[in-house]
């Protein structure tokens, strides 16, 4: 772990130094009529990463796992002869360095990698992009009341998913380098070395920043619950009356993979697309019949958080499906908070496991009493 | 009395009476400048209702056949009241559902909302970058409160633009009011009400084409426009429609443009204007541009105005000797 | 890295019309290069995505067995976008197969032990695959006795009506055919639902028989009791679902019940496991 320190004035020609050797994407305002909105995408020549936004409405994703991602093409067959099936360009792209990605927001790529890359399927679009990736982190030190990224085993500083950890001081962007990887982009973008003074002053801001945070929810109880209580809890409905299936907590969450198939054509050549799906609708598991296993809407809305808190978890072994970036809160057109969500099933978990130890020590009581 | 606590009192008036089943309408959320739609069907649950600036969803959505099938199954009626409260325009919305035949009148008890305009999102947080714990609203002013600190802004300054139009801020129909009528603005037939749509107009074929590209740039098609939208109840939407697919599904320029196309002229002589659509959008797309235009045409061309009346037909479902356009004859 | 999503280019052989309301027809395909014909290395149960250029990919379950390659069949439906237009297709038109998908039937816990296949109307495809292959002189002393109960609305709606006619003669294994009705006087064969001919013919389970059931969830529901009367445990019950998919290999989401996904952890499962899912399918 070494120290970084880049004045903000060589920041920009260290990124124009970077484009030499990588392909670079970072925050950057959407238009010039949209301050308050960022995106991540790729850079063009000239352009420089805007490390002083403070969030961005769509997580990065999109830089793994485009919105539409084409698989192959083809040639649509016609009077009996052949058409063949051709590769996608995307196997080309030059590797990418992400520059100013929120330390939580890469921890959710990590979450995303457990499903494209399964011990029987390789997902080559989003492997090849994920291991070519530099991951250049930026300390969230502008953290929204409805981040709760710490809660989720994440943090505004978790350097966990990262090659480089910056966080921005007055005049400079101070930090450390992780991995090799980082290590090879810092040399690259000529990044000058830190000091300990640096690295003592990137612990101060970590621990301010944390303890600004808002207390997180509490989901301890969920782990050893039931997966079937927790599914049939009375509450389901309640909680999802006002949800209007839309997806936009799906579109903005960074851990959410899910996607859909289709071919598009044009004239004699065609497209099989990857596109971002949201289990919101009922289009997403309606089936050819005409059946549908979550027709009712709060039955759609039950799934979703069912799967990022406990068919994730139980699947994986490795934590909720969620790194509290707060992005759906915020986001979310009838107010609903996932925090409150959480709560009321950890509240129904912690119930149930309650019942069940008085349970099982009035049993006891019953044996000792049967005994003396 | 406050708003609040007579419109918490008739509610539960009405439920302890056994008059609704349910009572539909705002809670506070989590975050201080929303609110979440809610369906109150006991008293105690009555006292959570709220009416203030950020109730910006319409909640006509709501009034679905599901909704008046499953009210409250254990009352034994096959068909339960339901109880709305109800803004200016969610009014004429519900007008334009019993209208369409989703429902009828007798169906509802609308408790009727004066409303002065809903704080917008966007602007609101704007105002207060550091964040906001409680939003008070005191004579034409919103006081948002932060760590004990207050930012005050005028409610005009931060209003949707969708409110700084409206031609009618109380309910058209209402069984009661929880307040007292509010003034109107007097907009229906004020020169500037439709600046914004003539400026569009007058943009060459080449530059409203780039206009409108630009404006749905960022759409992702979430969909939640549509699904915030009253008059967006087709049991199968025509971007849904598989069997043949009508419209592509990616984010390309032309898919993009196709949905909010077909939706606003789907929704021409039916949109009332309510801004939930802009409240909605994550990405803060504003696309009552293109319903805004369907408004001004059906009020230009058949003196039109949504929901105002239940007695009247919509322009598009009948048939007028007097209609303009005489390619129809 | 190989794509997973690129379909071996193929081309229609045959195409027979099943049923009387010519809603089911049996597709046969050739792999139009022997590489691929080799990776397509199958199991009975398993699936595969049929995928038309221009149109899409559709999952259906494997109705030849393995030991009829080089050539594989599919009996379609007729009911969605992809399947309309698969039944609009003609012999040596070329199109796409993507698999083989999905976990198939175990046939390691199946060996060695009686077999009870319950089949009902069209989802009788994968039976078939099963019960092609187990007859075959090299695969039939794997198991021991084998019955096979199915049924459909008429006559006239019965998949594979000379294979059937032809297990039954050849006597290897007990078939017990029913129609829900018939005005067919000389109708060899049962009347009645295939729950009440499962009790009336199906041999009772000591254990070491294993219940393969596929069919509408009207037949699976009235059967389980008639199952359970006879003595099957749960995890002997095995049933293959479908869900709506889009990707196959357990990537795209949307054909999960919980935590498992039929197209990957499935499509078969035993009663005992689809007890512990939450039921969405």
């Amino acid at each position: 772990m070494k120290p970084i320190h880049i004045k903000k004035e060589a920041f920009g020609p260290a990124m124009a130094k970077a484009m030499e050797t990588y392909a670079v994407a970072g925050p950057v305002p959407d238009r010039e009529d949209a301050k308050r909105r960022h995106l991540f995408r790729c850079l063009e020549k000239g352009e420089t990463p805007d490390l002083e936004y403070t969030a961005t409405q769509l997580s990065p994703k999109a830089l793994l796992f485009p919105q539409a991602e084409t698989m192959f093409r083809f040639k649509v067959p016609s009077g009996g002869k052949k058409a063949p099936f051709l590769e996608a360009e995307s196997f080309k792209e030059r590797p990418l360095a992400v520059v100013g990605i929120r330390p939580y927001d890469a921890r959710a790529f990590d979450m995303l990698t457990l499903n494209f890359d399964s011990k029987d399927y390789k997902d080559p679009f989003f492997l090849k992009r994920c291991h070519q990736m530099v991951r250049v982190g930026l300390a969230d030190t502008t953290l929204k009341d409805t981040n709760f990224s710490t809660a989720c085993g994440t943090g505004p500083f978790d350097t966990t998913a990262l090659d480089i950890l910056l966080a921005k001081t007055e005049d400079a962007y101070i930090g450390t380098v992780i991995t090799a990887k980082g290590k090879s982009f810092a040399a690259a973008a000529g990044f000058e070395a830190g000091s300990a003074e640096d690295t003592k002053a990137l612990a101060r801001m970590k621990q301010e920043a944390e303890s600004r945070m808002r207390p997180g929810p509490d989901f301890s109880a969920l782990a050893d619950a039931d997966t079937l209580d927790l599914h049939g809890e009375d509450h389901w409905a309640r909680l999802a009356f006002s949800c209007i299936n839309c997806g936009s907590c799906t579109f903005s969450c960074p851990t959410c993979w899910c996607f859909d198939i289709q071919d598009e054509v044009t004239g004699n050549d065609g497209v099989r697309l990857r596109l971002w799906d949201t289990c919101m609708t009922d289009l997403y598991s309606a089936h050819a019949s005409g059946h549908n296993p979550r027709q009712e809407r709060f039955k759609r809305f039950r799934n979703r958080f069912m799967h990022k808190l406990k068919y994730f978890p139980d699947k994986y072994g490795q934590g909720i499906m969620c790194v509290g970036c707060g992005r759906c809160i915020d986001n979310c057109p009838v107010g609903i908070d996932i925090r409150t969500i959480i709560g009321e099933m950890n509240a129904k978990a912690a119930g149930a496991a309650k019942a069940a130890g008085t349970a099982k020590t009035g049993g006891t009581d019953k044996a000792t009493e049967a005994a003396s | 009395m406050e708003l609040n606590d007579t419109l918490r009192d008739i509610a539960k008036k009405l439920l302890e009476e056994g008059r609704v089943d349910a009572v539909l309408g705002f809670r506070q959320s989590s975050l201080a400048h929303m609110t979440e739609p809610f369906l109150a069907t006991t008293a105690e649950q009555a006292d959570q209702l709220v009416f203030n600036s950020c109730c910006r969803m319409n909640l006509a959505v709501y009034l679905t056949p599901d909704l008046f099938r499953s009210g409250r199954p254990e009352s034994g009626k096959k068909s339960p009241r339901v109880a709305v409260t109800a803004k200016g325009c969610d009014s004429r919305n519900i007008v334009t559902q019993i209208q369409e035949n989703r429902y009828k009148r007798d169906q509802v008890h609308i408790i009727g909302l004066p409303c002065t305009g809903m704080a917008d999102k966007a602007k609101l947080l704007a105002a207060a970058p550091e964040g906001i714990d409680t939003i008070t609203e005191k004579n034409g002013t919103l006081i948002l409160s932060r760590d004990g600190k207050e930012t005050v802004v005028s409610k005009t300054e931060v209003l949707q633009s969708n409110c700084l139009s409206c031609i009618i801020r109380n309910p058209v129909i209402r069984d009661e009011m929880a307040g007292d009528p509010v003034p109107e603005l007097d907009m229906d037939s004020h020169p500037d009400r439709f600046a914004d749509v003539a400026e569009i107009e007058a943009l060459s074929p080449a530059d409203k084409a780039g206009f409108f590209e630009t404006l749905v740039s960022d759409c992702t098609r979430c969909y939640a426009c549509r699904n915030a939208c009253p008059l967006c109840y087709c049991p199968v939407c025509f971007v849904d429609e598989s069997r043949p697919q009508w419209v592509g599904k990616t984010i390309a320029p032309t898919d993009v443009m196709a949905f909010h196309l077909l939706r606003a002229f789907h929704d021409a002589g039916r949109c009332t204007d309510c801004g939930a659509c802009e409240a909605a959008c994550p990405m803060d797309i504003p696309m009552r541009a293109f319903t805004r235009k369907t408004i001004k045409d059906a009020r230009e061309g058949f003196g039109w105005e949504t929901g105002m009346d239940l007695n009247l037909r919509p322009p598009l479902d009948r048939f007028d000797l007097k209609d303009p356009g005489d390619f129809i004859r | 890295m190989t794509n997973p999503y690129h379909p071996y280019p193929v081309t229609i052989r045959d195409i027979r019309t099943e049923t009387e309301d010519k809603s089911l027809k049996t597709f046969t395909f050739v792999f139009d290069s022997p590489e691929d014909e080799s990776a397509f290395d199958f199991t009975c149960g398993q699936f595969a995505m049929l995928s038309v250029q221009g149109v899409g990919e559709i999952p259906i379950g494997i109705a030849s067995s393995p030991t009829e390659k080089p050539e594989v069949k599919f009996t379609v439906f007729n009911t969605g976008k992809v399947t309309s237009h698969l039944h609009r297709m003609k012999a040596g038109d070329a199109m796409g197969i993507r698999g083989p998908l999905g976990n198939g039937f175990p046939m390691d816990r199946l060996a060695g032990k009686n077999i009870l296949i319950i089949g009902g109307g069209f989802a009788f495809t994968t039976l078939r695959s099963f019960i092609e292959s187990a007859r075959q002189p090299e695969n039939r002393h794997r198991f021991k006795n084998i019955d096979v109960v199915y049924g459909a609305r008429t006559p006239g709606m019965l998949l594979y009506r000379d294979e059937l006619a032809a297990w039954e003669k050849s006597g290897d294994i007990n078939v017990h055919i029913t129609v829900d009705a018939t005005d067919d006087q000389d109708w060899p064969y049962h009347t009645g639902f295939v729950p009440a001919v499962t009790e009336r013919c199906a041999p009772a389970s000591d254990g070491n028989t294993l219940a393969i059931v596929c069919g509408p969830p009207i037949m699976i529901k009235f059967t389980r009791p008639v199952l359970r009367d006879l003595g099957y445990r749960d995890e002997d019950i095995l049933m293959s679902l479908e869900n709506r998919m889009k990707c196959g290999i357990g990537m795209c989401g949307r054909c999960n019940i919980g935590r498992e996904l039929v197209c990957h952890d499935g499509p078969v499962f035993t009663l005992a496991e689809l007890n512990g899912t939450p039921g969405e399918f």
